[in-house]
């Protein structure tokens, strides 16, 4: 039955992109709110380097040493950016865009003079093949495992662990580095854990999705999450939910258009994120359209109310409380007067007879309320 | 392949007057990104070129550069005003807006080579090139087309000059004297999208975020004024250009992408070690020459007040005692103050060390340093008297 399991193509392709996605959103849930997302680019780019320099040395494409070499060579490169951007003479993302690209270029370059017929090419390197990972497998238990569900899953339970075990640790220096220093939680060192499990985590990834597609599933999935909620454990919930509907429904539509999986789950967990940006409850771009209508309309009540209750007994009264007045005093054309005064109408707050309006006790009250706060 | 040979070989030649091309429009368009710190946006619309490559390539039927650069242009502008929004409207920050634009774009770009992949079958097969860049494959009809480019941005950059400046270094003022802002900014943003576009035969999309960047920052270090700056990194793009097209023509085909990228990165490199101002080395040759001057104005003052102490200008000093309220060796220091004339040896008896005293010129400067450091803090601030000297240490 189990055999069965690890037997199914399409089964093992989800699952690969559903580890990807997990494992990517409990890293970069941290790293979007550390503001770090571009480190994953410059990460993903640069273990590149490690990659080939490991493969060189010991002929691995893939377990233990290959993800250890490429944790290193995301160290490296973060140490270097920090390294360039402290002697004051270029920026930070300067220093990000300087360091990656010329690692990636000696890895690029070292695999054009060593590796010009293997299968270690620069083209899988960057874009991986999801299609093929049942393919690859290795024996566990007598049961046959795409040896990227191991990787991803062996992966992911680190990611998990680490998160949960760290939990307090990743919070406080997430969002106050000052006081996690203070109580002696050793921020800079809990930041350097992180980005070696993202390296890791990428080379195990890398052969399934590729490494630029990875940050897709690093940045995209935390950032969507980002927009939903305001706290951290359902947003890394939400986030982990991103990346495993976009592998799914990823699956699907790549299937159903033949184009690439790997890309099409990419681009599923931009689709979520675009729902998100759009249709977010509190930060999405509708509802603050909507609040801003909303206001505008809550704001042109009032200004009537006030007009009314500002000539309301007043000698010039049948002057300024009638509806051409509303166009002269208030500077409304006629169309937004009426669309105004329909509004108070049917929220209670005005009375109209002929062309003069009365307040309605309610009105009243509002105006009041308004001016005397 | 002698340096002759591949000069006038004719893939060769090509290879290099595009290498000139890309260095002079990353320079030029790189140092305005630079500036405005916007360095990574070219590493964004490089990786945003992809899809539009692609569908380039699809709506010309085949690989037409025209085509597959504007498709390149136009994604990159879209990708760039998109990250413009999300940081505006969202609570995202720009780098996650940028990895956002970057990741979503490149994973359209591969849907997109696939389906071409599995439409149009094997004629797709210049479309892999600009992954990585393949510039042996540069048609002379292709540098046109980046020559056009590199020439338009030049006379843009020339027609603008004065108001490109003004949005780099003060927006403000610029929009307060009614400079369109927006626009100009639109347009800055769209020339490293163009830069990027010409990189992508040469370098690819992934390499280029290195060309956008690093010409400018080597400049940087070695001027300090805009006029000064983009040309300079003109010259560094070509240089580092030129050198990567022909070791990759000398060694046995190697990349020439990656070539030109080490090159420029070497530079960088370079610039920030050995620039004359602003250099490291300068630097710590700087704080070191200062760390000695410090140390030999504190032994002038030192003998000073000791001379005070005792009421005598030539009050002999013995080395160990120098040595021992100093915490390290001062004979070095001593010497250098002696070949000054302001220090001198006197005769000491056989079982003590060797003695030293001020000169007349060494009073002199001595008498001026404190009066000098006396004055500094000045009578605003009473603290305690004399301090420093031996004798309330």
């Amino acid at each position: 039955m189990m055999a069965a399991l690890f037997n199914n193509p399409t089964l093992m392709i989800i699952l690969t992109g559903m580890l990807v996605g997990v494992s990517g959103a409990l890293l970069g849930t941290f790293l979007i709110l550390r503001r770090n997302a571009m480190l994953v680019d410059a990460i993903s780019h640069s273990i590149v380097f490690g990659i080939v320099v490991v493969w060189l040395i010991t002929w691995a494409t893939s377990g233990p040493v290959q993800i250890l070499g490429a944790a290193l060579a995301g160290l490296l490169t973060v140490f270097l950016t920090e390294l360039l951007a402290s002697t004051r003479r270029v920026r930070m993302d300067a220093a990000i865009g300087l360091v990656f690209p010329a690692l990636f270029a000696a890895g690029v370059l070292l695999l054009n003079i060593y590796a010009r017929d293997v299968h270690l090419d620069t083209h899988t390197v960057l874009l991986g093949e999801i299609g093929f990972v049942w393919l690859d497998t290795i024996v566990i238990g007598g049961i046959e495992v795409p040896r990227s569900v191991v990787w991803m899953g062996l992966v992911t339970l680190v990611n998990a662990a680490f998160v949960i075990a760290f939990f307090k640790e990743l919070k406080v220096s997430t969002f106050d580095p000052g006081l996690a220093t203070a109580l002696g939680l050793a921020p800079t060192a809990i930041f350097y854990a992180l980005l070696s499990l993202t390296s890791a985590t990428a080379v195990a990834a890398f052969d399934a999705v590729g490494a630029v597609l990875y940050i897709a599933f690093v940045i995209v999935p935390p950032a969507a999450a980002y927009l939903l909620t305001d706290r951290l454990i359902p947003m890394l919930l939400i986030a982990a939910a991103i990346g495993i509907v976009s592998s799914i429904s990823g699956y699907a539509a790549a299937i159903a258009l033949d184009v690439s999986i790997g890309g099409m789950m990419a681009l599923m967990t931009g689709a979520c994120f675009g729902l998100a940006f759009l249709f977010g409850p509190r930060y999405g771009l509708a509802a603050q359209v909507w609040r801003q209508y909303t206001r505008r309309y809550a704001d042109e009540s009032r200004a009537l109310v006030v007009h009314l209750y500002e000539h309301e007994g007043s000698p010039n009264a049948g002057r300024e409380n009638i509806v051409p007045a509303l166009q002269q005093h208030l500077d409304w054309d006629a169309a937004r007067a009426e669309q105004v005064l329909r509004r108070s109408l049917r929220r209670g707050l005005v009375l109209r007879e002929g062309s003069t309006l009365h307040l309605t006790r309610r009105g009243r009250e509002a105006a009041r309320e308004l001016l005397e706060y | 392949m002698s340096l002759l040979a591949a000069l006038t070989n004719y893939t060769v030649q090509n290879v290099l007057i595009g290498a000139v091309l890309l260095g002079c429009v990353s320079g030029l368009l790189g140092t305005f990104a630079v500036l405005r710190q916007q360095s990574l946006l070219g590493d964004t619309l490089a990786h945003a070129a992809l899809p539009g490559v692609c569908i380039g390539f699809l709506i010309a039927g085949g690989r037409h550069l025209g085509w597959i650069l504007a498709g390149a242009l136009a994604t990159g502008v879209l990708t760039a005003m998109f990250v413009v929004l999300m940081v505006k409207r969202s609570r995202l920050k720009t780098d996650a807006a940028l990895g956002i634009g970057l990741s979503v774009t490149f994973a359209a770009g591969v849907v997109l080579l696939t389906y071409i992949q599995g439409t149009a079958g094997a004629s797709q097969g210049g479309l892999d090139s600009f992954l990585f860049g393949q510039a042996a494959a540069t048609r002379r009809s292709d540098l046109w087309v980046m020559g056009a480019i590199t020439l338009a941005s030049l006379v843009l950059v020339l027609a603008c000059w004065k108001q490109f400046k003004l949005v780099v270094f003060d927006p403000l003022f610029a929009r307060s004297i009614g400079l369109p802002v927006v626009v100009l900014e639109v347009l800055l943003t769209a020339m490293i999208a163009l830069a990027v576009v010409v990189g992508l035969q040469m370098v690819g999309v992934v390499l280029m975020t290195s060309m956008v960047i690093a010409p400018a920052a080597a400049a940087r270090q070695w001027v300090n004024r805009l006029e000064h700056m983009v040309p300079l990194a003109m010259l560094l793009g070509v240089v580092a250009g030129v050198f990567g097209a022909l070791i990759s023509a000398w060694g046995n085909n190697l990349a020439t992408g990656p070539l030109v990228v080490l090159a420029a990165s070497a530079l960088v490199l370079v610039s920030l070690l050995a620039a004359p101002r602003r250099g490291i080395i300068r630097e710590r040759i700087d704080r070191w020459h200062a760390r000695r001057a410090l140390g030999q104005r504190q032994i002038l003052a030192t003998l000073y007040k000791l001379a005070i102490k005792h009421r005598d200008r030539h009050y002999p000093v013995e080395l160990g005692m120098l040595d021992s309220f100093f915490g390290l060796a001062t004979r070095r220091a001593l010497q250098r103050l002696e070949q000054q004339g302001l220090v001198a040896r006197v005769g000491h008896m056989r079982e003590e060390g060797p003695h030293w005293t001020l000169t007349d010129t060494g009073y002199a400067e001595a008498e001026r340093l404190t009066h000098f450091m006396a004055s500094d803090d000045g009578p605003t601030r009473p603290g305690p008297r004399g301090r420093g000297t031996p004798e309330h240490g």
